[in-house]
């Protein structure tokens, strides 16, 4: 070993300064994900480098296994399939149920759209994808999966699965992309409690736990109360579980300390679905939100009533819990639609100011809280 | 007692090298298993995490070669690509592995790191300045405030220890004399 470092001391040298060199410009010059398609963004080098290296032969090892699992699956364990077929059928009527129940409620939302004379779209455009690998460390909880911006993925898509949301795609690189967890200590979900309609931001700790945030103390939160996204973050879309109260605790400050039970089985992600195309509203959701409807909805419990007048822009809780009064059957309102307003993708800006809202006439004061953040869209509602 | 003393036999401090293949491969199929295990074993997705299969083999390597600058680049090589599968900073990993395989190489040129009692410790202690050296560079460099939940680390490091008497005697085939 001596003679081996002393004979070849010097070239030795040089290529470990040359190599660290390289390591230094790899880990700060970025590169295009995929030349060909120059908009995925991109990604630093030494990422993809290491990437490049790993990623295949995890697909190898996907690939072998499930070559063994199918197999002893079609020729071996007949019992199993017969099982399993029995499983996936009840599933798909399972399926079958709640696309029926979708539907309804997208009729419902076209329905109640076209009274406000909005336009919006309810479909989703996922792509199905593989868990491949991991980061295999407690201090960064990501996944990787098996397609990239060649399946036309971008950072920032949700991950879901029929359960709940999973996360969202961090780094695409062109055949595989980084999903971030929900419950990695950086992630954050606009959320919303079912029940009560009170929002708060769902967010991951450094011990894999999901906690609910800024939720006052004097909120009425149970275990067992459903938590899905509000859609605020633009990057989940709305309604989507995450998951339930576990327990709840008064915080240290203003807040409660709420854990969650994540709807989606987080330790046990086999395939995702990435939400390749958001529902229009949410896309154009740079809208702005009315202020009289944000206290609308941390005030769910103040008895209905009918608005005498339209609130002030202050929105005092007694005018605010007025105008936040569900109504199954809202007046048709009269609404001046807002200019479209394009901001940056990446602007997290969920609810501007009341300021910049839409000029709504008195007469439209209670808003049905069936559509809770309605959004001009420029192209005539089209039924999927 | 001088400084100059080492507590172990001239057989004993036999510096150790590796070919190219070994080399590359080992710490290749150390990230790639520390990937794709958790993976495999649907339900037990970051059970794996408490075991750090790169950090082995940089003490490995580190004690194998007995050299100083060849365990900082090994960890330091080993560590920048464990960053890279995760969607930290890139370093982090890389000052904390830098200091084991540096740690680990002088460590092995003074006492007996051959034995299974030795290597079992030899790794939990090095699992947990590991440990301490990540939260260091993630408290005072990149300023993230993760809180240390040191009951956790220990059992993480007894695990490895144990781990690491496999590990170590399946690696051992790879050794050349040097």
């Amino acid at each position: 070993m001596e003679s081996f470092f002393s004979r070849y001391r010097n070239p030795m040298i040089l290529g470990i300064v040359l190599l660290l060199q390289v390591f230094g410009l790899a880990v700060q010059v970025k590169r295009p994900i995929d030349p060909k398609h120059p908009e995925a963004g991109s990604v630093r080098m030494i990422r993809l480098w290491v990437s490049t290296v790993i990623t295949p032969l995890e697909r190898i090892f996907v690939g072998t296994g499930n070559f063994f699992s199918e197999n002893w699956h079609d020729y071996v364990n007949i019992g199993g399939l017969r099982r399993e077929n029995r499983e996936l059928r009840q599933q798909n009527e399972q399926l079958r149920i709640g696309q029926a129940q979708l539907g309804e409620e997208a009729a419902q939302g076209r329905r109640l759209q076209a009274l406000l004379d909005f336009k919006q779209h309810l479909v989703i455009q996922t792509v199905a994808a593989q868990v491949i690998g991991s980061s295999g460390t407690e201090q960064s909880r990501v996944l990787y999966i098996d397609r990239g911006a060649r399946a036309g993925l971008k950072p920032d898509m949700a991950v879901i699965t029929p359960d709940g949301i999973v996360g969202k795609v961090r780094d695409v690189f062109p055949f595989m992309a980084q999903v971030l967890v929900l419950n990695d200590s950086s992630s954050g979900v606009g959320a919303l409690l079912e029940k009560s309609r009170l929002h708060g931001v769902v967010k991951g700790t450094s011990t894999g736990d999901l906690i609910l945030d800024h939720v006052m103390v004097d909120e009425k939160v149970e275990p067992g109360d459903r938590i899905i996204t509000s859609g605020g973050d633009r990057v989940y879309p709305k309604g989507l579980p995450i998951g339930t109260v576990a327990q709840v605790s008064p915080g240290s400050d203003l807040f409660l300390n709420i854990r969650l039970k994540p709807a989606a089985d987080l330790n046990r992600l086999e395939e995702v679905l990435v939400v390749t195309q958001p529902p229009l509203s949410q896309a154009d959701s740079e809208t702005p939100v009315r202020a009289a409807d944000i206290l609308a909805q941390r005030l769910p419990g103040v008895t209905p009533k009918q608005p005498e007048s339209a609130p002030g822009p202050a929105g005092g809780q007694g005018s605010a819990a007025t105008i936040a009064a569900p109504n199954p059957i809202p007046p048709k309102p009269k609404v001046v639609r807002p200019p479209l307003k394009k901001t940056a993708p990446g602007n997290a800006a969920a609810v501007p100011s009341a300021g910049a809202t839409p000029a709504v006439t008195p007469a439209s004061a209670t808003p049905s809280p069936a559509v809770p953040s309605p959004t001009p869209t420029p192209e005539a509602a089209k039924p999927q | 007692m001088s400084a100059g003393v080492i507590y172990t036999s001239r057989e004993e401090i036999e510096v150790y090298r590796f070919n190219y293949a070994a080399t590359f491969f080992i710490p290749l199929a150390a990230l790639l298993l520390q990937s794709y295990l958790p993976v495999a074993f649907h339900g037990r997705l970051y059970f794996f995490d408490v075991f750090d299969l790169p950090l082995l083999v940089t003490i490995f390597f580190g004690v194998a070669r007995r050299n100083p600058v060849a365990g900082s680049i090994t960890g330091a090589v080993i560590g920048l690509a464990q960053d890279a599968m995760t969607h930290n900073y890139l370093g982090l990993f890389g000052i904390a592995k830098t200091f084991v395989g540096y740690g680990a190489s002088s460590l092995a040129t003074k006492i007996d790191v051959e034995n299974l009692g030795s290597r079992f410790l030899i790794t939990v202690g090095f699992y947990l300045l590991h440990r301490i050296a990540y939260l260091l560079v993630q408290h005072g460099m990149v300023q993230q405030n993760a809180p240390a939940n040191w009951l956790h680390s220990l059992g993480a490091a007894l695990a490895n220890g144990l781990l690491a008497i496999v590990v170590f005697a399946i690696l051992d085939k790879f050794k050349q004399r040097g």
